[in-house]
């Protein structure tokens, strides 16, 4: 058989984008879909592409996740490549998400409280059964509305705090660092840590946040309170030398409130983990603060032994763009390292077979 | 391209990178941890060589990329192509007609020149990787130069094989001092590291690392005195171009075990054939 040179790499790959193409048009007799009915209808995708992909843009989120075909770590990764060559302007202050507007907020430790429970738009109490009349469409009722109370929404924590039965917020110990900027190191601060897990993927953060509740590295936790509504986005720049608020953002928060046992020199005490992401992503945010309090064994006191303690294990394994691509690179040839395996391993063989045959 | 900078990079971030490799020429083989950036190219596909390639590749550059020793396979196309549209620099083939080589995997076989650059793109910097998964135990171990460990596991595989079972990816000790990865080359690719004239640059984005070896340095492959370090490449010559001292791919040409044995470096088996030489299976240019 004459040999012939694997050429046309080139064409193939053009032959395979328009191929992949066509492939995500699906049928032309369809109407094609709208970014702005991404946006609209597929909201939580959109979301979950613009936490992963570290970039709070619902526009660009559903671009991303239409060209993805839905591929939702495809968009986030569409979405990062786009954000890592963007110019900053300026930096935010922190976010105030006391003041936010609050659209559902709900605690699981008091029945009441300061600014009461809002259960908001959730699947919660949904009953899991699908919903035939969605696949002719149909236009819903108008749900029911109040007047919003004025006022801000205290965290739960700051209900327990005047007693000291909870940890106060950590003190903020200067700029935070950016592991889009400086590579990550360890001992990773908690800064570093809480911006790894904002970006980190859903399913990794749930798996080891579920595997804490599992007894590998238990923090007992209470839903303090998780929140999703609109925040401002407030900078100061240099030449106005005030803070002006540039916009709101759609966020959820969780703050979970965990069991402590005391140590020499504190007294038994609450402690808390946090979790935040854009939009809404309540399963994000209470696998993030679960993942977050967990990581923090070690400050604590507590034995370091499970996956969700090891903070360089988490850190360097939630990131699901890193991770797809690694793991998809399997598909690039390896066939010069193959080949030497296989020179390894018949030499690896020879000599095992001569001595099975040497032996009586 | 419109809407980019030369090479994609922004000026910013190839002054950081830039700086990474002027630290890790002074640290021969030591491992500089950078500000790694999101490419548009999926991470493990080459993003730490890209930016390597980016951050010192000039207008008057000419590039050749390789994956596999093959200038045709699709990711080296797809990174070829890359910087030929967002640099428009000239691209080539041909070993020698370059001034900038990234590589996955291999060492092209024409000896590389001074006025050459060559990118490796690294998986995994770590050598340690293997044998102690913490990053902070791996640089305290480098840090206090501790290799005993990649030495008790080339031991124990002397013991279990008669040899050590390292083809690709095989340690080397880089000017004395530091252990490094050479990616992963064939074992058969890491003589030709030592005393290189060219310089050799690797990047690893995913981890966040570049290391480099400056022109005209010692890269020794560990061993024993009494098992010393040695290659191993497949027992035929090239059925194209006959060359009984490349490195050879394997090629299945039948169900009923037939094999070509063929240079994995393209350019090298082109290079052979047009002067003539011609392999059992191969015809005459």
């Amino acid at each position: 058989m004459a040999y012939v040179a694997v050429k046309g790499g080139e064409r193939a790959i053009d032959n395979a984008h328009a191929w992949l193409a066509e492939d995500r048009r699906g049928d032309p007799a369809v109407a094609e879909i709208g970014t702005d009915q991404i946006r609209e209808q597929l909201g939580r995708a959109v979301d979950r592409v613009m936490a992963e992909g570290s970039l709070y843009d619902p526009d660009l989120a559903s671009l991303a996740v239409k060209q993805a075909q839905g591929d939702l770590i495809e968009a986030a990764f569409l979405v990062r490549a786009y954000r890592t060559t963007l110019p900053r302007f300026a930096a935010s202050a922190p976010l105030d998400t006391v003041g936010m507007a609050v659209r559902r907020r709900i605690s699981a430790v008091f029945k009441d409280m300061p600014g009461g429970q809002l259960l908001g738009p959730t699947y919660d109490y949904t009953h899991r059964l699908l919903d035939f009349a969605l696949e002719v469409g149909f236009t819903p009722q108008a749900p029911a509305e109040m007047p919003a109370e004025g006022g801000e929404m205290p965290h739960v924590h700051s209900i327990l705090g005047h007693e000291g039965l909870i940890e106060a917020d950590a003190s903020g110990g200067g700029e935070p660092g950016d592991i889009t900027r400086t590579p990550l190191s360890f001992p990773a601060g908690r800064d570093i840590r809480l911006q790894a897990l904002a970006r980190g993927d859903e399913g990794f953060l749930l798996a080891m946040g579920y595997s804490t509740q599992r007894g590998w590295g238990g923090t007992h936790p209470f839903v303090g309170e998780i929140r999703v509504g609109e925040a401002s986005v407030c900078i100061t720049p240099p030449e106005l030398g005030f803070e002006i608020d540039i916009g709101d953002i759609t966020v959820t928060e969780c703050q979970m409130v965990n069991q402590f046992q005391g140590s020499k020199t504190q007294p038994p005490q609450f402690t808390r983990g946090y979790g935040l992401c854009f939009g809404h992503g309540e399963r994000k945010a209470m696998a993030m603060a679960l993942v977050d309090r967990a990581m923090r064994a070690e400050e604590l006191g507590e034995t370091v032994s499970a996956p969700a303690q090891n903070v360089e294990f988490v850190l360097y394994h939630c990131d699901n763009i890193e991770a797809t691509g690694f793991v998809e690179h399997l598909k690039l040839p390896h066939y010069v390292d193959f080949q030497s395996e296989l020179e390894t391993i018949r030499r690896m063989r020879a000599d095992a077979l001569r001595e099975m045959e040497g032996t009586p | 391209m419109s809407g980019y900078n030369f090479a994609y990079l922004d000026e910013q971030t190839k002054r950081m990178i830039r700086r990474a490799l002027l630290k890790a020429v002074a640290i021969p083989g030591h491992q500089i941890p950078f500000g790694s950036r999101e490419m548009p190219l999926p991470y493990g596909w080459g993003t730490g060589g890209i930016q390597v390639t980016a951050a010192v590749l000039g207008p008057d550059d000419t590039l050749k990329v390789i994956d596999q020793g093959a200038d045709d396979t699709t990711n080296a196309v797809s990174i070829r192509r890359f910087f030929a549209r967002t640099a428009g620099v000239a691209t080539t083939t041909h070993t020698a007609e370059a001034t900038i080589i990234q590589t996955r995997h291999r060492i092209p076989e024409l000896a590389l020149r001074e006025d050459q650059i060559l990118v490796y793109q690294v998986p995994q910097p770590e050598p340690l990787s293997k044998l102690e998964s913490s990053r902070a135990e791996t640089k305290r171990m480098h840090g206090l130069a501790e290799y005993g460990l990649m030495h008790v596991k080339l031991y124990e595989d002397i013991t279990r094989f008669g040899h050590v079972s390292i083809s690709y990816d095989y340690p080397v000790m880089v000017a004395g001092r530091y252990l490094m990865s050479p990616s992963p080359i064939p074992a058969f690719d890491n003589p030709k590291m030592d005393m290189m004239p060219a310089l050799q640059l690797f990047g690893a984005g995913r981890e966040q690392r570049i290391y480099a070896i400056p022109p005209y340095t010692r890269v020794v492959s560990l061993d024993f005195d009494d098992h010393p370090f040695r290659t191993t490449r497949a027992p035929h010559a090239c059925g194209l171009c006959g060359a009984s001292d490349s490195y050879l791919d394997e090629v299945v040409t039948d169900d009923r075990g037939g094999r070509l044995f063929v240079c994995s470096d393209t350019d090298h088996c082109e290079t052979r054939r047009a002067a003539g030489h011609v392999g059992a299976e191969g015809v005459a240019a």
